[in-house]
């Protein structure tokens, strides 16, 4: 990303730092490329009326893997190429719609010194600071 | 409570997806990566593929007929579940190697299980498929485990 980041060691790592939050403003448009590059068509994504009347939500609905997908980004952005992200779980637990504003942001909760991997805890929050979208990360650091 | 998941429903625990086989392309890869919001210069010039790639390069392409009516396709992996209403679930992605354009990969998924849990308001059916992808040379790429709760 930026030109002076520093390099991200393993050593200068501990639990509790954090990752650099990231604010996303998903609006039609992206709602719209990202369906079409999955070859989504469910209409709670694109189909406002059919969302709100026969679904019953208050919009269009953000693609959870999008969701899931900006997780991963967190970390690799945080990473650079000073290491790799191994693995990651997470699960789509509140809705959000199409004009929200979301975060997401992560903490590093564990190192293991054996492997260089450490541990992260990323999420997803809402306007109302509810996380949205849990997760863990794991990354391993360049040797 | 143990008989929403009769014999025949278990007995689907272990059915195989046929394999799909398919093409990293440059343009795809910069497709997904513009869609989403990626800021990684290697990315969006579409030389090497953002994790979580394999979800638009494996979303099931069916014809236009065999979409329900809120533009969903049937996963025909799955067996009838007793109780219907999904809930969230989760999933969780390992990431083995690294993906090029010019790759060509190959996921086959599998109902890996299927299990009941007392919830507070009755019970819940998990059920779990994993996607294992896999490149020519047969090395694991991606294992993806998903997790989704049905009450």
């Amino acid at each position: 990303m930026s030109e002076s980041r520093q390099t991200l060691q393993f050593a200068a790592i501990k639990a509790g730092d954090t990752l650099p939050e990231r604010e996303f403003k998903p609006d039609n448009v992206q709602s719209m490329l990202y369906n079409a590059a999955l070859w989504n068509g469910h209409r709670i994504h694109f189909d406002e009326a059919y969302a709100k009347e026969v679904e019953g939500y208050p919009g269009l609905v953000v693609a959870g893997p999008l969701l899931g997908d900006w997780l991963n980004q967190c970390v690799e952005e945080w990473l650079g190429e000073d290491g790799r992200l191994m693995s990651i779980e997470y699960s789509n637990r509140i809705a959000s719609y199409t004009g929200d504003t979301l975060y997401s942001g992560g903490e590093v909760v564990a190192c293991r010194e054996a492997d260089g991997e450490v541990d992260i805890d990323v999420f997803i929050k809402n306007e109302a600071g509810e996380v949205i979208t849990p997760g863990r990360a794991v990354a391993k650091l360049n040797a | 409570m143990t008989e929403l998941l009769s014999k025949e429903l278990l007995s689907t625990i272990g059915r195989k997806a046929p394999p799909k086989r398919e093409l990293v392309t440059r343009r795809d890869i910069r497709k997904y990566a513009v869609a989403t919001g990626n800021r990684q210069r290697k990315y969006l010039d579409g030389d090497q593929a953002p994790p979580m790639f394999h979800v638009p390069l494996f979303w099931d392409v069916v014809e236009l007929s065999e979409l329900t009516p809120d533009g969903v396709s049937i996963d025909k992996l799955l067996p009838k579940f007793p109780l219907e209403k999904a809930m969230a679930g989760g999933l969780v992605i390992e990431y083995h190697k690294d993906i090029f354009p010019g790759d060509w990969l190959t996921a086959e998924r599998t109902l890996t299980d299927i299990y009941l849990k007392q919830g507070r308001s009755g019970p819940l059916i998990f059920y779990e498929v994993v996607m294992d992808i896999r490149n020519d040379d047969g090395e694991l790429v991606i294992r993806e485990k998903t997790t989704r709760i049905l009450r």
